[in-house]
C-alpha cells in the first residue's frame, strides 16, 4: 500500500509539473483547419512563432461537418477556425463564433471590396468572417489527350468522352452541375427529375468516381481518365507535382464559387493573436509563396493577387472579371435538402452499377 | 474445500472481467447509441431537437435501389466467400497435410504476409496491377501478343479480387487448425476399410474440417457485406454497395439515424443468413 500510495504522490507531482509547465510556456494558437490548406505549412507557423513568440497547433476536419461538430463539442478550446460560405451562417446562427473587429487586421483593407462584407460571413452589421481564399467547382480536362478548348458543361456529357470521365463522388456537387447543365438555378432547383435524368445520363460517361485530389491525380496520370469534375485549387498542384497538362473550365453556363473564411471560435483563449493570424494568413508575403510553391485557391486580397506571377493560373484565369461574373456562390442548403441529394446521388450510382 | 472454489470463481471473476468490460465498453454500449439513433428523426447534438420515428426503416422498404443494394452486397459476400473457400482450401489442406518442418513455416509465413501491410495500401497496389495497360495486361500481352487489352480496373470483379486477396487468409488458417487436428488414425482406419483416398477425403476428411471452414465463411462473408473501403477505390462506377451508402449518410449528410438503420437492417439480414444455414451446416458434419 504504500509504494502504491507513492505512486500517486509522484503521479499527482508530475502532472503539477505538466500543466504548470504548459501555463507557463508561450500562449498557444490552437488552429481549426482542413490538413494541407496552407496555413500548417511547416515554414508559414515557424515565421509566425517566431514572430509573435507562440506556439501554433493545428487540428483537422475532413469536412465541414465535422468542423461544426468539434465547435459544438469544444468550446473554448480553438482560437481560429475556417469555416466556408455554406456553413459560417450556421455557426453564426448557433453562436459558436466571435465578432470580428477588422481595425486589428491591416490586411483588411486590401480585401477585394465585394468580399469584405458578404452577407453569409454577417450578422447584421457585424462582421463574423474574414474572407480568405476562393475557388470554384468545375472540370478539367487533359489537354494532351483531349483537343480542346472545351466551355460547355455538356462536355462532360459528350459522347466523345464515353468511358473517360472522372466524377467526384459528392451528392451535392452532383446536383448543383446537374441543375447547371438543365439550365436550373443551382443554389434552388425546382426539378430533381429532371436532375436526375441528367445524372443517370452520365452512367456510360462516368469510369471513375473519386474522393480525394490524390485520387484525381493518381487516375489521371494512370491514364484512367481524361475529363473530370475538378477543383480549381487544386490545377495548380496536379501541374507542379504530378506532371498533368491540365485546363481547368469556367464554362459558359457557371460554376459552383465558395469562400473559405477565418473565424474566430466563442470564448477562444487568444482573440488579439487570433486577429494577428488572420492578418499574416492575408498577407501577400504568405499568399505568394504559398501559390508559387505549394499551390493555392485564389486569395480574397486582391494585394497578394496582384504580387503572383503573370502566368499562374489564379491571376490568368480567376482574375478575369468576365469569368468572375459567371460564378455562382454556393448558399446555405437546408438539412432536409441535403438528406433529400443524397438519397437521389445514391440511387443514381445504384442505376450506374445495372 | 469451499474456500478454494470461492477463489477459484473470485478468480475467473477477476481475469474475465476485464475483458468483458472493455467489449461492454467499446462494443455494447456504442451499439446500443447506434440502435437508438436509428429510431430518432435527427442527431440530438448542438441543441436539435430529436422525436422518436420510425421513418428510416419505412424509407429502406420504400424505396427498391437500397434494397436491391442490400442484394447486390450479399453477392458480392458470396462471390468472395466461395472464391476464398475455393482457392483457401486446397492450400490449407497441402499445408496441413502434405507439408512438413520448415516448408510448412516459410509457405505460412506467406498467407500471414498480407495482414503485415496496411489494407488501404493493398488496395491501392491492386489498382497498379488491374488497370489498363497495368502489370496484369502487359503480362497477358507479354504471353498471347494480339490479344485485346485486360482492363479489369473500375469493374465488379476488380472489387472481388481485391476482397479476395484481404480475406484469403481467414479461410486457409481456420480451415488449416481444423485439418491438422484430424487424427490420422481415422484416415489408415478409412483405408484399412478399403476406401478409395477420394472416398476417404469426402467421408471423412471433409466432413472433419467443416467446423474451420464455416468460421471461415462466417468471418469471411460478415465482414465482405459491409466494406465499403474496396469497392470505392476499385469498383469505379460499379462500386456502389451497402457499405458505401452507409458511410456516406454518415460522412455526407450527417443522417446517422438512416445510415444506423441501415446498418441494422444489415445486421439483421446477417443474423436471419446464419440462423437459417448454421444448422444445415453443421447437419453435414454427421453425415
Amino acid at each position: 500500500m504504500g509504494r502504491f500510495r507513492g505512486m500517486m504522490v509522484a503521479c499527482v507531482l508530475a502532472m503539477v509539473l505538466l500543466v504548470g509547465g504548459v501555463v507557463s510556456a508561450q500562449p498557444t494558437l490552437h488552429i481549426l483547419n482542413w490538413q494541407g490548406y496552407g496555413s500548417d505549412e511547416p515554414w508559414a507557423v515557424e515565421i509566425f512563432e517566431q514572430r509573435f513568440g507562440v506556439r501554433v497547433i493545428h487540428d483537422y476536419f475532413s469536412n465541414e461537418e465535422e468542423m461544426l461538430t468539434k465547435l459544438r463539442t469544444s468550446p473554448g478550446v480553438y482560437d481560429l477556425v475556417l469555416p466556408n460560405n455554406v456553413y459560417t451562417p450556421i455557426a453564426i446562427r448557433e453562436g459558436l463564433l466571435e465578432p470580428i473587429d477588422a481595425s486589428l487586421i491591416p490586411n483588411f483593407q486590401d480585401v477585394d471590396p465585394t468580399l469584405q462584407r458578404v452577407p453569409e460571413f454577417m450578422d447584421g452589421d457585424q462582421l463574423y468572417a474574414v474572407a480568405w481564399t476562393w475557388g470554384a467547382t468545375s472540370f478539367a480536362y487533359n489537354t494532351e489527350r483531349v483537343t480542346g478548348p472545351l466551355d460547355s458543361i455538356q462536355a462532360l456529357w459528350d459522347p466523345r468522352f464515353a468511358g473517360r470521365v472522372g466524377w467526384w463522388d459528392d451528392s451535392l456537387t452532383s446536383v448543383q452541375l446537374a441543375a447547371l447543365a438543365t439550365g436550373q438555378d443551382p443554389n434552388n432547383p425546382q426539378d430533381l427529375n429532371l436532375i436526375r435524368e441528367k445524372l443517370l445520363a452520365l452512367r456510360d460517361q462516368v469510369q471513375v468516381l473519386w474522393t480525394s485530389e490524390d485520387e484525381w491525380n493518381r487516375f489521371m496520370a494512370a491514364n484512367a481518365f481524361d475529363i473530370g469534375v475538378y477543383w480549381s485549387g487544386s490545377v495548380s498542384r496536379s501541374q507542379k507535382f504530378f506532371g498533368l497538362p491540365v485546363e481547368f473550365v469556367i464554362p459558359m453556363e457557371g460554376a459552383m464559387a465558395w469562400l473559405d473564411g477565418w473565424a474566430i471560435p466563442k470564448n477562444a483563449p487568444n482573440r488579439e493573436l487570433a486577429h494577428k493570424w488572420i492578418d499574416f494568413m492575408l498577407s501577400p508575403e504568405f499568399y505568394v509563396r504559398w501559390d508559387t510553391e505549394v499551390g493555392a485557391p485564389a486569395s480574397a486580397n486582391l494585394a497578394a493577387m496582384q504580387q503572383l506571377p503573370e502566368d499562374s493560373f489564379n491571376r490568368r484565369v480567376l482574375a478575369d472579371p468576365e469569368v468572375v461574373a459567371r460564378l455562382v456562390f454556393m448558399k446555405p442548403i437546408s438539412e432536409e435538402q441535403r438528406v433529400r441529394y443524397l438519397q437521389l446521388w445514391q440511387e443514381v450510382k445504384f442505376r450506374f452499377t445495372m | 474445500m469451499k474456500d478454494a472454489k470461492r477463489t477459484w470463481s473470485w478468480s475467473i471473476l477477476g481475469l474475465t472481467a476485464p475483458a468483458y468490460l472493455w467489449l461492454t465498453l467499446t462494443v455494447f454500449l456504442p451499439l446500443s447509441a447506434m440502435l437508438y439513433f436509428s429510431f430518432l428523426t435527427q442527431v440530438p447534438f448542438g441543441g436539435r431537437e430529436a422525436s422518436l420515428t420510425l421513418q428510416h426503416y419505412r424509407t429502406f422498404f420504400e424505396l427498391d435501389f437500397y434494397q436491391l443494394l442490400t442484394w447486390r452486397s450479399i453477392k458480392l459476400g458470396l462471390h468472395v466467400t466461395a472464391l476464398c473457400l475455393l482457392l483457401g482450401y486446397p492450400a490449407a489442406y497441402v499445408l496441413a497435410r502434405q507439408i512438413k518442418g520448415r516448408w510448412r513455416e516459410s509457405l505460412f509465413l506467406l498467407v500471414i504476409l498480407p495482414f503485415w501491410s496496411n489494407s488501404l495500401v493493398r488496395v491501392y497496389s491492386w489498382t497498379i496491377v488491374l488497370r489498363n495497360d497495368g502489370v496484369l495486361d502487359r503480362l497477358v500481352q507479354w504471353l498471347f501478343p494480339g490479344a485485346g487489352p485486360i482492363n479489369l480496373m473500375f469493374s465488379y470483379p476488380a472489387i472481388v479480387i481485391g476482397l479476395t486477396h484481404a480475406f484469403l487468409p481467414y479461410m486457409i488458417l481456420t480451415t488449416y487448425v481444423s485439418l491438422q487436428a484430424i487424427d490420422e488414425r481415422l484416415l489408415e482406419a478409412a483405408q484399412s476399410l478399403g476406401a478409395r483416398p477420394w472416398t476417404v477425403f469426402t467421408r471423412v476428411v471433409f466432413p472433419l474440417s467443416l467446423p474451420g471452414v464455416i468460421s471461415g465463411i462466417i468471418l469471411i462473408f460478415v465482414p465482405v457485406i459491409g466494406v465499403f473501403m474496396e469497392p470505392r477505390v476499385l469498383g469505379g462506377r460499379a462500386g456502389t454497395m451497402l457499405g458505401t451508402v452507409i458511410e456516406e449518410q454518415f460522412v455526407q449528410a450527417f443522417n446517422w439515424p438512416f445510415g444506423a438503420a441501415l446498418s441494422f437492417i444489415l445486421l439483421a439480414v446477417v443474423l436471419l443468413l446464419l440462423t437459417v444455414f448454421y444448422p444445415f451446416l453443421r447437419g453435414r458434419r454427421l453425415i
